[in-house]
């Protein structure tokens, strides 16, 4: 497997993204919850900062006071990352862009994702990097969701995406990172933060993509369909903060013998 | 005027982007709206008259990933 070499440094550096600067290397979704109440806990305990949100037609002739998602999930709080979740090809996306940045008066930053087909939910590609050449044009700064193709990633970068975003596994599938040796060519290569988007099941997923190297992880399902999602969610938050800090540290060789941790000499001996 | 409000056919008594917000009560509620697929920015709500059969769009955020 491919190892990137961690900055020497021992204090970390924030996640710059798009000129913003983020403490927090977790993004969360907002899809899934029982209740806004119990979003709103579990974005505290993620110590999340970015956070993400799908843009749909609006309940005409229901409640018009019926709470909306942005009363609860303040942007004077947090950066929100509208996406497209839900689109399948680039024309639906890039509408989708225009309507968010006129719902966040004038906000750019957003996340792409269109998908190829219902059941697997595999990002399309070909309409994936028409729609994030339209949108670059247009003055967003687009965080890519993607496959993970090195060669789509590095594309991706070349356009002037400012996030390059692999899945780990299928949206929703809890199955983690399936291929770390593709995600680790992608974090070798990139000068833009590789955040991994989709796929993520448990902590240790989340701790895996940061041990290497990535710059952040994207997840909803793992922390809303949860069996304590609040609980998981603090869970996460560490599992980011454990693996960037072994991702720092630098993890020791692997070895193919045993090597003791204690000294031979002075044993006592019969 | 009959109106294509997020895809299905509606009729209104109405003239302008703001009078149709107004209409169905989302004046001062977090919302986009498109008119033939083109963005009308909120500032323009008012000024922006609407004709036969236009197609409009109005969403919102909603939780997603």
């Amino acid at each position: 497997m491919t190892s990137v070499q961690a900055p020497a440094a021992s204090v970390d550096q924030s996640l710059q993204i798009a000129g913003r600067t983020f403490q927090s290397r977790l993004l969360v979704g907002t899809g899934k919850y029982k209740d806004f109440a119990e979003t709103g806990a579990a974005i505290q305990a993620s110590g999340a900062e970015i956070v993400t949100f799908a843009v749909r037609r609006a309940n005409i002739g229901q409640d018009a006071d019926a709470p909306n998602l942005l009363d609860v999930v303040s942007p004077d709080r947090y950066t929100l990352l509208p996406n497209t979740a839900g689109c399948y090809n680039a024309r639906d996306a890039v509408r989708t862009c225009q309507l968010a940045r006129e719902l966040l008066d004038g906000h750019s930053l957003v996340k792409l994702e269109v998908l190829g087909d219902e059941s697997t939910l595999y990002p399309n590609v070909v309409e994936t990097l028409k729609s994030a050449r339209e949108l670059i044009d247009d003055g967003f700064d687009v965080m890519v969701y993607t496959s993970d193709d090195p060669i789509v990633a590095a594309e991706l970068e070349s356009m002037g995406a400012c996030a390059v975003m692999p899945l780990g596994s299928l949206i929703g599938s809890g199955h983690g990172i399936l291929n770390p040796y593709n995600l680790g060519l992608i974090v070798e290569n990139a000068r833009v933060p590789v955040l991994v988007d989709a796929g993520i099941g448990t902590a240790s997923d989340a701790a895996l993509a940061m041990e290497m190297g990535c710059a952040g992880v994207l997840m909803n399902s793992a922390i809303a369909h949860a069996r304590q999602p609040v609980l998981m969610a603090q869970a996460m938050r560490k599992a980011i903060e454990a693996g960037r800090e072994a991702f720092l540290a630098g993890r020791m060789p692997r070895k193919l013998q045993g090597e003791a941790s204690s000294p031979n000499e002075g044993r006592i001996q019969a | 005027m009959q109106l294509y409000l997020n895809g299905e056919a509606q009729e209104f008594n109405v003239t302008t982007v703001a009078e149709l917000v107004a209409s169905l009560q989302l004046t001062g509620k977090r919302i986009a709206v498109e008119r033939n697929e083109q963005i009308v920015p909120r500032s323009r709500h008012a000024e922006t008259a609407l004709e036969e059969f236009d197609r409009i769009e109005i969403v919102h955020a909603i939780g997603g990933g």
